[in-house]
């Protein structure tokens, strides 16, 4: 079996390509050849600043938007053109939790109909009592209470609804989730327990996961690989403990610099680095 | 007690949106001209409430109860609102969080700058186009004549901020509450701004509230620092000794548990429900 579960390589995406009714928009390219490879758990982070172009990757690896350069495969399968209905049985296998869980969730359906809804559909469950049984069992491990269970998104808090998030996509049994952005409108403390959830669940589960985030201290906390992301290149990946101990490339190091730590320093708001 | 700038003493409010939900609870503080002051908290804790109340643009379900704002020994909750139209926006300005919304979209650079200067320093128009350009130039704008003649949409987040700072400096007021002006930034624009922040501050001698909800700001910017929860001041002093020698449980627990590129295993320990437990407890929260 192959060691890496989702492999992409050259990938280059382009908006606004096609013409439209009155002539279309100039293609923007937002990806130029990007080689990304994410072995089986293994929890890679994607970082970069705003216009990076890491949402975008994120959703050409998914296959959410297309791509009109390079390469996917997924568990060893091509699937860079695969049409919909083939794609179709992959999704239960590649989950996605987004970055705003009140926009991902249904307003006017029960979390029980959220949670349990995707499993009668995949057919992961038989019946409507063994997905009720599969889903309380992982409102436990992402420690909400039963109760949850009738009350509608609106009715959580922040960090209840992204654990509902999370709790949909592992219910589904992937292999690989990708997350965006998914901590960064929290607070420190609840953004401490969705981090600390998701590593844990990923090493339970032998998930593969791919983490995007503009923030490296969050990379650090939950990534086993990073890769950087400047204006839609790759300027520099690594295992976590040698990109984090001696950054190669400038633009790492200004990210880095740039990041504010809880501690006197009194030089750091004059130091400079150049990216 | 010549260079106290800023007192809040016993600030008390209720939200009557929550039933008479108490949002302040007997907040004190005080500011020093020429101090940067970090008002920090996670969400609901009060801090922006706080801003809102020195500001004078507290919304009208959030009640005062009891206290005093005190700015060079007169109490904004007394005053009239004409006296206060004439303190805000040239004793007191405001650096907003969202550089976006703060400009009127519909009208240039140059001319906003300069309807300021018009209003509040009562400079003639050719006198207020002057020193807008300079100002522009002072918070270090590379190209002031272009960024004059632009709209807002035109111009970068960090870029309207830096507008939005030489607004607020313009008046040379000398208190100045900065509202999470760095939120909707990137991390290499949020440093550039910052810097520029404390840099004016400095030249300009005045005193800043600088409401954040991130401790690694507060520590790089500010040099005192007050921690809230829940509407109750938690821990305040000078910002080296509450970041090395924090005295309250959830100060430490609270720097614990944010993550920092240099320590793999930080950014995993949430605040124990126990801290949350004893804290409510203490601030009388049932």
């Amino acid at each position: 079996m192959d060691r890496n579960l989702l492999v992409a390589t050259g990938i280059e995406v382009t908006y606004g390509k096609r013409a439209g009714l009155f002539g279309g928009h100039t293609p923007t390219p937002v990806l130029h050849g990007v080689d990304i490879r994410i072995g089986r758990g293994q929890t890679i982070g994607i970082v970069g600043e705003s216009g990076s172009g890491k949402t975008t990757l994120g959703r050409a690896l998914l296959r959410l938007v297309d791509v009109s350069a390079g390469n996917i495969t997924f568990d060893g399968e091509d699937i860079t053109h695969i049409p919909e209905n083939e794609m179709r049985p992959l999704r239960r296998r590649m989950q996605m939790i987004f970055q705003d869980p009140m926009a991902s969730l249904n307003p006017r359906h029960t979390i029980r109909r959220i949670l349990t809804g995707p499993l009668l559909l995949h057919g992961i469950a038989g019946d409507t009592a063994e997905a009720l049984a599969r889903v309380k069992a992982v409102l436990d491990r992402v420690s909400l209470p039963t109760a949850c269970l009738d009350r509608y998104p609106h009715e959580l808090s922040g960090g209840q609804r992204q654990r509902i998030g999370i709790a949909r996509a592992v219910l589904m049994e992937p292999d690989f989730v990708l997350a965006d952005e998914i901590v960064s409108g929290l607070d420190v403390s609840t953004q401490a327990q969705a981090l600390k959830l998701l590593k844990e669940l990923s090493r339970e589960l032998g998930l593969a996961m791919a983490f995007i985030s503009h923030d490296l201290s969050v990379i650090r906390a939950i990534c086993d690989h990073v890769y950087v992301l400047q204006l839609g290149r790759i300027v520099e990946q690594g295992p976590c403990e040698q990109v984090f101990a001696a950054p190669s490339a400038a633009y790492t190091r200004a990210l880095l610099d740039a990041i504010p730590l809880p501690e006197y320093d009194p030089g750091w708001l004059e130091r400079k680095t150049e990216a | 007690m010549t260079d106290m700038l800023l007192n809040v003493t016993g600030l008390s409010a209720v939200s009557d949106r929550e039933g008479g939900l108490p949002v302040l609870r007997d907040v004190s503080l005080s500011l020093k001209k020429g101090e940067v002051r970090g008002l920090v908290g996670e969400s609901g804790a009060g801090k922006s409430t706080i801003a809102k109340a020195i500001l004078g643009i507290l919304p009208r379900t959030v009640r005062v109860t009891g206290g005093w704002i005190n700015f060079k020994n007169r109490d904004l909750l007394a005053m009239k609102p004409q006296e206060l139209r004439s303190i805000m926006g040239s004793e007191i300005a405001l650096i907003p969080q969202d550089p976006q919304t703060a400009l009127n979209p519909g009208r240039r650079i140059g001319a906003q700058l300069a309807d300021g200067l018009r209003l509040k320093r009562g400079l003639s128009a050719r006198a207020a186009e002057a020193r807008a350009l300079q100002l522009l130039a002072d918070v270090q704008i590379r190209d002031p004549d272009r960024v004059m003649a632009s709209f807002p949409h035109q111009l970068s987040g960090g870029m309207r901020q830096r507008v939005l700072i030489a607004a607020a400096f313009a008046v040379d007021p000398e208190l100045v509450v900065a509202d999470e002006p760095t939120t909707a930034l990137d991390v290499t624009v949020q440093k550039e701004i910052l810097r520029l922040i404390r840099r004016m501050q400095e030249a300009h001698g005045t005193g800043v509230l600088f409401v954040t909800h991130d401790l690694g700001i507060v520590a790089q910017i500010c040099d005192s620092v007050t921690l809230l929860y829940a509407g109750k001041v938690i821990e305040e002093g000078p910002v080296r000794s509450v970041l090395e020698n924090p005295q309250h449980a959830y100060t430490r627990a609270l720097i614990a548990a944010g993550p920092r590129y240099d320590r793999p295993d930080a950014g995993l320990e949430p605040v124990p429900e126990e801290i949350f437990h004893a804290l409510r407890q203490e601030i009388g929260i049932r």
